[in-house]
């Protein structure tokens, strides 16, 4: 493995700083923003344009418009937001974790991972709050001193779920841009137009590159990067404790913390492959991301298949091992009930699947693993969708009985969020440096 | 090359971070304080009415009891407001041609009531009970103010949320014997029973008063 250049060979920081410099400034040749990008942000604004009517609608005729009901009073918007927030963590395990870990692949990747982050934490975040009956009081969860005497249920996962998820949303937006500053200062150096200089000399903050600022800069960003650590883990966690803290069966059970986690890596590591392949041909990012890069990915994409994989297990084991008769009965109801195609699509496209990368050969084919990327984060909105409404169409009491059919409203939502995820990320693509230009050169000397 | 920014960039972007800061902090004080004045909660203010009643005349000067106007408060949730014939009790003796009383006559010659202002006006989605309140011993002033003491009525206390919590969560302290629900400008004195023997005579404690239930329903 160690075989596979972490960077192709000839490249020095001269190089790779125009390359990266010149997708963002278009200065130089070729000084238009390429048709495919028009294309997909074209695409992108259009699926935004769908998301917008759909909040619109919602907002004047309210949630009624959904097919949510008693008993199946989450259906899509939870299971989005849950997904979302999944889809998040990838950008931190590899930025923050694999920061702390010291490992050389991370420094291509962690740019774009953060990106991708700070796009769907900010389409995860708009859920919670359309699916208030009320939205406009959604600053009701926050404990601020109000005329009506009342204080946040503290005693609420769902309370722990909104400080978990802003400060996780903050924490990656300084994150990502504090890591931006020296780059936003190369672009403010190397840019010839005035315009293009202000701008990138304001985000820049003043950054100028003196022994005292780079020394502030290291410690912020190796704490920074100590505390998103860990964030991650709890913010996953907390979405867990949102589950199993209620009553529900099949929602009761302890491991669900954990295996969120595992289930927001495995998203996680997907949607950066999912991004990153295309991205690589597109904007000849071959010397910097390598095939080496794209073989730890599978080799991660693998791993938290696998922790997912054990959690499935265990689900299965706990049930028919403890004495819960509901327990067994909502099992079966899952795996071979109405909403069965939903649970073994679950298992094929997160277990199954993702099996044909223990070949080295099979994942570093790229159409392969772009579509086993794309099969992970279907088969990790259908786990949810078997999650959140299996048990709460099937409750305790078989009168309250029901079922849930998602419809136009909450698709075009869906579908809506994916637009301004892409739009918010082609924008990034554009604008800024794809990859952390500054800790490659550092790499870079490192290695000569 | 020339510089991008001239050395007033740094004068702006102080002035504008020390701004940001003093409309944050400013924000704060303001989302705290304008919800709580009186202005806002309309506390203090005399509302116009089809005939200037006074509480100070009828109440401190003529000693008449609030019952004998706010008939079902004792049973029922609404304190009610009295029709013409209360009035006319007295007023069809005495300054029988008042002009300030025109409206009054009015009234009862068309047989249409007066159409009062309100003064206290909680929202539609709360459940207050004034029958429930006077007989465990929350006196009118409690939440009325000295009406006594009022030319015009207006209203004396914010009527927010949180002031029925504050009692609610602590209810002892507001409560008066029986005798007493119905004088304006009481005060506690030596003869009257402690908080808690007032809560335990009420029968008070047994529900949470702070249940959402208890007001909304």
């Amino acid at each position: 493995m160690t075989s596979l250049p972490v960077i192709a060979p000839d490249e020095t920081a001269q190089s790779l700083t125009e390359r990266i410099c010149a997708v963002a400034l278009r200065e130089g040749a070729p000084a238009w923003t390429p048709v495919w990008w028009w294309l997909a942000f074209g695409l992108s604004l259009g699926l935004l344009g769908l998301g917008v009517v759909a909040v619109m609608w919602l907002f004047y005729a309210g949630l009624g418009i959904w097919g949510i009901d008693w008993p199946v009073a989450w259906g899509l918007d939870i299971l989005n937001y849950v997904w979302w927030i999944a889809i998040a963590s990838g950008g931190t395990f590899i930025s923050a974790l694999f920061f702390l870990l010291g490992v050389e692949w991370r420094t291509a990747l962690n740019r774009l991972a953060e990106s991708l982050t700070l796009c769907a934490a900010l389409c995860a975040a708009i859920f919670p709050i359309l699916h208030l009956g009320r939205p406009w009081f959604f600053y009701w969860l926050f404990p601020y001193p109000n005329t009506m005497g009342l204080w946040a249920q503290f005693r609420s996962p769902l309370v722990w779920d909104f400080f978990a998820i802003l400060t996780y949303v903050l924490a990656s937006i300084l994150f990502w841009y504090f890591g931006l500053l020296p780059d936003l200062a190369t672009l403010r150096d190397r840019a010839r137009g005035q315009g293009r200089r202000v701008f990138y000399g304001v985000l820049a903050l003043g950054f100028r590159g003196s022994g005292r600022q780079w020394q502030h800069y290291r410690s912020v960003y190796a704490v920074m990067a100590a505390l998103m650590a860990p964030l991650v883990v709890s913010v996953h966690s907390i979405v867990g404790m949102d589950f199993a803290g209620s009553a529900a069966t099949g929602w009761h059970s302890t491991q669900f913390p954990p295996f969120f986690v595992f289930g927001a890596a495995l998203s996680g590591f997907a949607v950066v492959l999912l991004a990153l392949l295309p991205l690589r041909s597109l904007l000849g990012l071959h010397p910097y991301v390598t095939e080496r890069h794209i073989d730890v990915l599978g080799r991660l994409l693998l791993t938290s298949s696998l922790c997912v994989g054990y959690a499935y297990v265990m689900d299965a084991f706990a049930t028919f091992y403890g004495p819960d008769a509901a327990d067994r009965t909502m099992f079966m109801l899952r795996a071979f009930g109405l909403y069965a195609p939903v649970y073994w699509g679950t298992i094929v496209l997160n277990i199954v699947f993702p099996q044909l990368l223990w070949w080295q050969s099979l994942r570093l084919t790229q159409p392969l693993v772009w579509l086993i990327a794309l099969g992970v984060l279907t088969g990790m909105w259908l786990e949810r969708f078997q999650i959140i409404v299996t048990s709460l169409a099937r409750t305790q009491l078989p009168s309250a009985w029901g079922q849930y059919t998602p419809t136009i409203w909450e698709w075009s939502l869906l579908f809506g969020t994916i637009g301004l995820f892409l739009t918010a990320f082609l924008l990034i693509v554009r604008l800024m440096p794809v990859i952390a230009m500054a800790e490659m050169r550092a790499m870079l000397r490192g290695m000569r | 090359m020339a510089a991008v920014f001239s050395p007033r960039a740094n004068v702006i972007v102080t002035v504008t971070i020390i701004g940001a800061v003093g409309v944050i902090v400013g924000g704060c004080l303001w989302w705290f304080a304008w919800p709580r004045s009186d202005y806002v909660r309309h506390v203090g203010w005399a509302i116009q009415q089809p005939v200037p009643f006074s509480h100070q005349h009828h109440v401190a000067g003529l000693g008449i009891d609030c019952r004998f106007c706010h008939s079902s408060v004792e049973h029922s949730a609404q304190a009610s407001l009295p029709p013409t014939f209360t009035c006319m009790t007295c007023h069809s003796q005495i300054w029988t041609n008042a002009a300030l009383l025109a409206e009054v006559r009015n009234s009862l010659a068309d047989n249409r009531p007066i159409v009062w202002a309100r003064v206290t006006d909680l929202p539609d989605y709360v459940y207050f009970n004034h029958s429930i309140h006077v007989s465990k011993g929350v006196g009118c002033e409690n939440c009325h103010g000295n009406v006594a003491r009022m030319p015009l009525t207006y209203k004396a206390r914010t009527l927010t949320m949180q002031f029925c919590l504050d009692c609610h969560r602590d209810p002892g302290p507001n409560l008066r014997p029986l005798a007493n629900v119905y004088d304006m400008d009481w005060h506690p004195d030596g003869a009257t029973p402690h908080p808690a023997d007032l809560m335990r005579a009420y029968h008070i404690g047994g529900r949470n008063l702070t249940e959402c239930s208890i007001c909304h329903r």
